[in-house]
């Protein structure tokens, strides 16, 4: 399905929304990981996105390195920073979580914000193209198939690692956390790997999202565009990698259908988000899944 | 040489002495019960065993090495295994994936290997799932091989974490009332299932209140109250002992 839709979409607008929902699909995939599978809240995914971005900004323009260099530098730094933070904030739970990541992700944004001279502040700065052995990505169609592939490629090894002795420890400490504890499993590095990678996931596709836009801001990295990721995961549905990529597809396209109501959006965004939660609370893809008795 | 060696363990919570003081020790290939009153400490002695606990104060010997206050998952790899008395089964997976997660420690559990899908994690996985087909049946769940935990009965349920534990390939299995719960005739399966997990060569350390069950497979018995060692011995003592009848089953003698 991937390979036909540049082909039946009528315009580049279409492409562009395509390219804009597979980027937010592989961010939801990592996230969904972490929420849905591993059961730990992230409120701070956007600063891990925002990391990634300004690498491929900041290192390229001021720098002088090649965007891949700097793109594989964001990820590691990301890398390094999850990790380092996530033991100490692994000990926590719940509410205490949820707010650890959240004023994660505000520092990030903050820093972004105040290092002007580097990264242009809230005015945000031009990315250069991407480019590789003398080879650009700059038309449309070719985002539209780095992406797709890359969506591709993150289905599928999200999928291998569900069902996989890692996946199965994930999903057990988030069904009994004493149980697995017993069996053997060491509860923390399974939450630290899980968070690194979801954050990884998520600067990756953050540089991909600078190089394709061309430009960067601080919203990238700010806390409504972690809950928006958040909802997609959410709204598509828990522990399911299909609701991924619906979450991901429904919450990128819907702004765009509001865009007739004016200025009332934003209120009818809400109110589809909070009909969706009080009907289909597991999410879309699991609830209908259940209904039609088909088991993921 | 004894199995499990406790000595003098104790563990405060606050001013609240739950364990205190308590010494036994279990020989190898043994059923040993754990009985006493509710609020007696039984399940609380199994978590400072199993790690969940760290003691305030006593050691713990598994094979004459100290094992006291350290991590469950490093007694699972000294093949210590338990079950919950509330149950602690995990419901967003399947029976079988229950089972399958008891394995844990004997699987390659790398992160990249597993997202590649290599050949030799897919086959290993195959394995097991046929190993966990087969601990299902040892425990009268056949039924239950295609099932979602979440659709399970409990009685089910409880055995199904006989199962998990029995995955570890545990050399010591901790039971936390196996048949609480459950009706006569599911006790009774329990009571036989038991037995044959002991005679597969495994020790079984029990906490049961069903005393017909416990009389019936206890090779040796600890009595507690008030988180005190009230006396140890085998059924035909216990059942003679002043001081156990009068704590304990004072009602029936």
């Amino acid at each position: 399905m991937l390979a036909i839709l540049p082909f039946v979409l009528p315009n580049s607008f279409y492409v562009d929304l395509a390219i804009r929902m597979a980027i937010n699909a592989v961010i939801v995939l990592g996230l969904n990981l972490l929420i849905g599978y591993a059961g730990q809240i992230s409120l701070g995914h956007a600063g891990f996105l925002g990391i990634g971005a300004y690498a491929s900004a900041v290192l390229p323009s001021h720098f002088g390195w090649n965007p891949l260099l700097a793109m594989l530098a964001g990820a590691v730094a990301t890398g390094l920073l999850a990790a380092l933070v996530a033991r100490p904030i692994f000990k926590l739970k719940g509410n205490y979580l949820a707010m650890a990541t959240l004023g994660l992700g505000i520092i990030i944004n903050i820093a972004v914000r105040n290092e002007a001279q580097w990264t242009g502040g809230p005015d945000g700065m031009p990315v250069p193209a991407f480019g590789l052995f003398g080879f650009e990505l700059t038309s449309d169609k070719e985002w539209y198939w780095v992406v797709a592939a890359l969506l591709t490629v993150s289905v599928w090894a999200s999928l291998n690692l569900i069902d996989s002795p890692f996946g199965r420890a994930l999903r057990a400490l988030h069904g009994s956390e004493v149980a697995s504890r017993v069996v053997g499993v060491d509860v923390v590095r399974y939450k630290v790997a899980i968070f690194v990678l979801s954050a990884v996931f998520a600067s990756l596709m953050g540089s991909i999202t600078a190089h394709y836009v061309g430009f960067v801001t601080p919203n990238l990295a700010d806390f409504f565009h972690s809950i928006e990721l958040v909802t997609m995961v959410v709204i598509g549905g828990m522990a399911s990698v299909y609701g991924s990529l619906i979450g991901a597809v429904l919450l990128t396209a819907l702004p765009q259908a509001l865009a007739t109501f004016e200025g009332w959006e934003t209120v009818a965004f809400g109110a589809i988000l909070m009909v969706c939660m009080i009907f289909l609370p597991k999410g879309l893809v699991p609830t209908l899944a259940a209904k039609f008795g088909k088991a993921e | 040489m004894a199995l499990l060696d406790v000595s003098n363990l104790s563990i405060h919570f606050g001013g609240v002495k739950a364990v205190q003081e308590v010494s036994f020790s279990i020989d190898p290939g043994i059923v040993y019960s754990v009985i006493g009153p509710n609020g007696a400490g039984k399940t609380t002695l199994f978590n400072l065993i199993t790690g969940v606990y760290k003691p305030t104060s006593g050691e713990i010997r598994l094979d004459g090495e100290p094992i006291g206050g350290k991590s469950p998952d490093e007694l699972a790899r000294r093949g210590v295994a338990r079950t919950f008395q509330n149950l602690q089964i995990c419901m967003n997976m399947s029976a079988v994936e229950n089972v399958m997660v008891g394995a844990h420690l004997r699987l390659d559990r790398n992160l990249v290997k597993a997202a590649l899908r290599l050949p030799s994690i897919t086959r290993r996985d195959a394995e097991l799932r046929a190993e966990a087909a087969e601990l299902m049946h040892f425990v009268g769940l056949d039924k239950y091989a295609e099932a979602r935990a979440d659709s399970m009965p409990y009685g089910a349920l409880k055995r199904l974490e006989i199962a998990r534990a029995l995955a570890m390939k545990p050399r010591l299995i901790f039971l936390d009332e196996p048949a609480a719960g459950l009706n006569p005739k599911e006790t009774i399966e329990v009571d036989h299932l038991v037995r044959k997990v002991a005679d597969s060569g495994i020790t079984v350390v029990l906490v049961e209140h069903d005393m017909k069950m416990v009389m019936n497979l206890s090779d040796r018995i600890l009595v507690l109250d008030y988180g005190k060692k009230l006396a140890e011995g085998t059924g035909e003592e216990i059942r003679r002992n002043p001081d156990v009848i009068a704590a304990y089953l004072g009602a029936h003698a």
